[in-house]
Order: C-alpha cells, then sequence, then structure tokens
C-alpha cells in the first residue's frame, strides 16, 4: 500500500493548518480536565460513583488504548490539556505568535536527560501505586495536577515541551505504540530541507513556533517523537510537509537503536502481565500488597514488579537473543543489537494492553452512564442514568475477542522478528519461542 | 520454467490448506475428555473487602452449583461472568445462590455492589471442567508462530 497525503485535500489541509479547530479541542480537554481534577478533589470518595476517576481510567484510557493509540498515535498529545498552560506562558501567546519576544528564554536541557529513562522511572513509579491511584479520587486528582503544575514549571525552566518529551509517563508509552498508527508526519522531499536555510519548522516563524517536541521533521523516522501539534505544517514555507495514511506499524519496520526505548517496551510488557494478574486474578493477597502503599507486604509488592518488568523480561530476551548468536554467528551481543531485537516486544505489549483494557473497560463501562449523570456522587440525576445498576457487557464473549488479540500480537511480534534478524544472518527463532511463552503466560491470566 | 514454478505453486496452496484446516480443528474439534456425572456441589463463599475465600471454584460441567455468599464487613455481592446471575449479602449474613454449571471454561465471579476503593478488582474464578478455551489458544498461538517461522524459513531458503 502506497501512502496517501491527506493534506492534498484542501479542506483537511485547512483545517489541519489552522489553529482554531485544535484550539477549541485543547480548550475542551483543559476544561474537561479542571473538572476531573476539581470531581476528584472535592467528589464523592466511592471511586466507582466519582466522574473524575471512572472518566479517567474507564472512558479515556479504553478510548486511548483502544482506539487513538492504534489508529491515530500520539493524536491525543495534539489536544493533551496538560501542557497546555506552561506553553502559553512559555510562548507569551496563545495562538499564533507575536512579533515581541516572549517574556522568557528557556533553556535547552541538559544531554543526560535527552532520554527516555525519566520516563520509564515515572511509570514505574505511577505503576507501583496504581491500586490507589486507579480506585481512590482524591489520588487520580493529586496525580493530575501534579503533573500539570510539573508542565508548567518545566516551560520556565527547559524550552519546548520538556514535560511531553523527557517526563511525561503516558507520552513515553504513546510515543512506543505511536509506530503502529497508520498516521505519520513526514517531509516530502528531503532534498528541499536541506536547501531551506532558516529552518523555520525547527526554530519558528511569524507563522507558528518551532517544533514543541524538539525533532527537526526532516529526521523524523518514526511516529515516537512527533507529537502531531502541526506546528511545522504551518511553519514550512516550502509546502514540503505530508500527513500520511500508511499501513500499520511501518515504523516497526525500523528497529529500535535505543536501550531506554527497549526497556520502555519490556517495562510495558511486564506492567501488563502484573496488572492482569493483580487486577483480574483471584489472588487477594497480591491486591492487598498492591493496595497497602507503604506497608511491607507492598515492598515486597514492588520488588517483584521491578524483578518483573527491568530484570526477569529483558534478561530472558537477553539470554534468548545471546542464544540465538552463539549457535548462528558466534558474535557478541552488544546494546544495539538488544534495542534492534526488542522491537519485537512492542506488538506484544500492545496487544496485552489492549486485551487487559478491554477486560475491565468491558466489565465497568455502566459506570460511565452513572457518573455522567451524578458526576461527583451527591445525588443528582442529571440524564436520568444516575441510578443504572452495574452491568458487564459481552463478557461472555471477552476470552474469543482476548485470543484474537493477543494471537496478532504473537504473529506480528514473530514476522517483526523474522524481518530484523534476517539481515543479522541468525535465527529469529529463540525470538518467537520468547514472545510464545510471555503471550501463553498472559493468555492463562486473562483468559 | 513454468514446470518448476507449478508445482511450488500447488505446494504452497496444499500447505496454506493444511495450516487453515488445523487452525479450523485447533478451534472446533471436540477434545476427548470424558466428566464424572454431575451432581450437585454447595460452596460457602466468604466476602470480604476485597477478596473471597475460597476464591477459586472447581466444578464438573452439568453439575448443580449452589454458593452461599457470607459477608464479613460491608455488603458484598456475587456476580457470575458468562452465567450472568448473582446474589448479594448483607453484613454478617448469607445468601444463596443455585445454578446449572453447564458451559464449560473460566469464569470470573465478580462483586456487583460498591463496597470500597478496591471493589471493581474484587475477583474470584469459577473453573467448569478442563479449561479448553485456554489449551486451544495456547494451541492457535503454537500454530501460528510455527507457521510464520517454517514459512520464512523456506522462503529464505529458496532466496539463498
Amino acid at each position: 500500500m502506497t501512502k496517501i497525503d491527506i493534506t492534498q485535500n484542501q479542506i483537511l489541509k485547512k483545517l489541519l493548518k489552522g489553529r482554531y479547530l485544535q484550539a477549541a479541542l485543547q480548550i475542551v480537554m483543559l476544561m474537561g480536565f479542571v473538572f476531573t481534577i476539581l470531581a476528584g478533589f472535592l467528589g464523592t470518595p466511592v471511586g466507582s460513583h466519582n466522574f473524575g476517576l471512572i472518566f479517567v481510567w474507564i472512558a479515556w484510557w479504553a478510548l486511548l488504548i483502544l482506539m487513538i493509540v492504534p489508529f491515530f498515535g500520539r493524536g491525543w498529545c495534539a489536544i493533551c490539556p496538560i501542557p497546555l498552560v506552561g506553553e502559553w506562558l512559555q510562548r507569551g501567546a496563545i495562538l499564533d505568535p507575536l512579533p515581541k519576544r516572549p517574556p522568557f528564554i528557556p533553556r535547552r536541557i541538559s544531554r543526560i536527560f535527552r532520554n527516555i529513562w525519566l520516563q520509564n522511572i515515572f511509570f514505574i513509579v505511577l505503576a507501583l501505586s496504581s491500586s490507589v491511584l486507579l480506585t481512590t479520587p482524591k489520588s487520580t486528582a493529586f496525580v493530575l495536577s501534579g503533573m500539570f503544575v510539573t508542565a508548567i514549571l518545566l516551560t520556565f525552566l527547559f524550552e519546548r515541551r520538556a514535560f511531553c518529551r523527557f517526563l511525561c509517563p503516558v507520552g513515553g508509552f504513546i510515543g512506543l505504540y505511536s509506530q503502529f498508527a497508520p498516521l505519520e508526519l513526514r517531509v516530502k522531499n528531503k532534498k528541499i530541507c536541506s536547501t531551506c536555510r532558516e529552518k523555520p519548522c525547527y526554530n519558528g516563524s511569524s507563522l507558528g513556533f518551532g517544533c514543541p517536541w524538539d525533532s527537526f521533521p526532516t529526521a523524523l523516522r518514526k511516529n515516537s517523537y512527533c507529537g502531531f501539534c502541526m506546528e511545522c505544517l504551518r511553519t514550512c514555507p516550502n509546502e514540503n510537509i505530508a500527513v500520511n495514511i500508511r499501513p500499520f506499524a511501518s515504523d516497526l519496520n525500523t528497529p529500535l537503536r535505543r536501550v531506554d526505548e527497549a526497556f520502555k517496551a519490556f517495562i510495558m510488557v511486564g506492567s501488563a502481565v502484573v496488572y492482569a494478574a493483580v487486577f483480574l486474578g483471584p489472588w487477594a493477597n497480591l491486591k492487598d500488597a498492591a493496595y497497602s502503599i507503604g506497608s511491607l507486604a507492598w515492598f515486597v509488592y514492588s520488588l517483584g514488579f521491578l524483578l518483573i518488568t527491568v530484570v526477569l523480561l529483558p534478561g530472558l530476551f537477553w539470554v534468548s537473543s545471546r542464544y540465538m548468536q552463539r549457535y548462528e554467528t558466534r558474535q557478541q551481543m552488544g546494546k544495539t543489537e538488544f534495542a534492534a531485537l526488542s522491537t519485537t516486544v512492542i506488538p506484544l505489549g500492545l496487544m496485552f494492553w489492549i486485551a487487559f483494557t478491554l477486560s475491565f473497560s468491558m466489565t465497568n463501562v455502566s459506570y460511565i452512564l452513572v457518573t455522567l449523570s451524578d458526576p461527583l456522587g451527591l445525588g443528582w440525576n442529571l440524564f436520568g442514568t444516575a441510578n443504572i445498576a452495574w452491568q458487564p457487557i459481552l463478557t461472555s464473549l471477552l476470552p474469543y475477542l482476548q485470543t484474537v488479540i493477543l494471537l496478532s500480537g504473537l504473529v506480528w511480534s514473530a514476522r517483526i522478528a523474522q524481518k530484523i534478524t534476517e539481515p543479522m544472518g541468525v535465527s529469529a527463532f529463540p525470538i518467537i519461542a520468547y514472545g510464545f511463552g510471555v503471550t501463553s503466560f498472559m493468555m492463562w491470566l486473562l483468559l | 520454467m513454468v514446470h518448476q514454478i507449478y508445482p511450488e505453486k500447488i505446494k504452497s496452496i496444499l500447505l496454506l490448506t493444511l495450516f487453515v484446516v488445523a487452525v479450523l480443528m485447533m478451534i472446533l474439534v471436540p477434545l476427548p475428555i470424558s466428566h464424572p456425572p454431575s451432581q450437585h456441589r454447595n460452596f460457602v463463599i466468604e466476602a470480604r473487602q476485597f477478596a473471597y475465600s475460597p476464591a477459586v471454584l472447581w466444578v464438573n460441567p452439568g453439575d448443580t452449583v449452589t454458593i452461599k455468599l457470607v459477608s464479613s464487613d460491608v455488603v458484598h455481592g456475587l456476580y457470575v461472568d458468562g452465567y450472568s446471575v448473582s446474589v448479594k449479602a448483607d453484613p454478617g449474613q448469607s445468601k444463596s445462590l443455585t445454578f446449572v454449571a453447564d458451559k464449560s471454561g473460566s469464569f470470573r465471579l465478580r462483586c456487583n455492589v460498591a463496597c470500597g476503593a478496591m471493589h471493581p478488582f474484587m475477583i474470584g474464578k469459577l473453573e467448569v471442567g478442563f479449561h479448553e478455551w485456554l489449551f486451544r489458544s495456547i494451541g492457535l498461538a503454537m500454530l501460528m508462530t510455527g507457521g510464520i517461522y517454517f514459512n520464512v524459513r523456506k522462503n529464505n531458503k529458496q532466496a539463498l
């Protein structure tokens, strides 16, 4: 399938280049975000009846994992309310750039932090407290407001969207899985970029701001660090930016290069496995340990979580990789090869998360209607749905759906393993066997 | 040239057909599993925040299952996925639920009364007979990955 540039359609191009649609969506999201925080702090402490908790962890999360990330990649980042206020303050403008200089010039973030290790750490910290976060409205509100304030503070210190690019725990995995999306922003002709002296796509111009994600559009090989903000589409003087519809998972044909990205892939797989055990399993002791933050049981749980996500899963993978190297080519398995082969874990992780999310969203979807009518749990009945009884939907179909989803992840991973190992001249068998083992374990947990 | 390609094509079509038949068999062919005669099974489940005890019940297909739910702290419920039957028990009291376990597989037991923070994740399991679907799913996974592996290996050999 060839790529189709949707900016060839003048109406779509106008919509994407213009600021009003995006700004309107951002402001709606910002209002929803503020209301979510208020509901978390002021509404009922009963999670299943609190708008903040239900809309973040059931409605938004399900939409993000099941729809937005697989189909639109970082589409969410283009309308995310968290960096919005900070960005306005940093730019000194809400819509178009102003002719005067912004009120302050922040610094470039240090080279040590120009990776996604901090995102990995922040994600793990949140994941370790997720039992409380997912069930207590005040915790959710506290974390959301913390992210909001941090994003604002970082815009005073560092240039562009430092929070989104280097710290946001959600942005980290959206970036990883955005490689699946059948949508990309790329330059049409790299030669044109090489003759462009001003580089307004990166530096900004009177038409728009320099890339908030600190990316040169001409250097984009993957979706991971493009936030679909469309600033480069606005600023490019040569009309050299395309927004393409492309085959799914095109980016995965280009292997990962960095160990921080590889670890992100393992952390996501490990978290999905642990979450499936804690939240969907029958083991009460595990749930108690995950919920009682600060207790000895929680520390043991945390140690187990870390062992699985950052030691066991990547360790087993590394052993598999070494095994195939030793017997086929007798070469050393370096960081680059490890990162490249880790690309095969990405489809497994995304499908694990989709299967896990389906399970808890299909069983708890009725709470959305309840909290719509009574968002703060104060006894309101705005749309007549406040007293709807809890009712799971289509749970008898769930195991079959989950099998199809997990199998598609495994098949996808096996295909990528074949593609990546072929030029390396090694067998894909150990990597495929690894994927089979992890998927079988996930099947045992979910089905 | 035509003479060489033609058998290769037939071979590929045959292999693909075999693969599809194997997948269908993995999904549809009944497994040779015999079940003991059905009987009446009684269970007493104690519900507390946020756990059932025992958390997993094993029965045979066709068994009549009676669950007596005893709540030890707040109001709890028990909803059986796949069977869509439920029961609720007040603190210190018990209520019973009876149904015929006529579907094989693994079904989650869920609390259907908001009972506290971890309520959505208060989960138990009802295992009815052999968990066929899990083994079929793992079998499918094995078939598909094996199919891809050997297909690409064959293509690589041909390319060489």
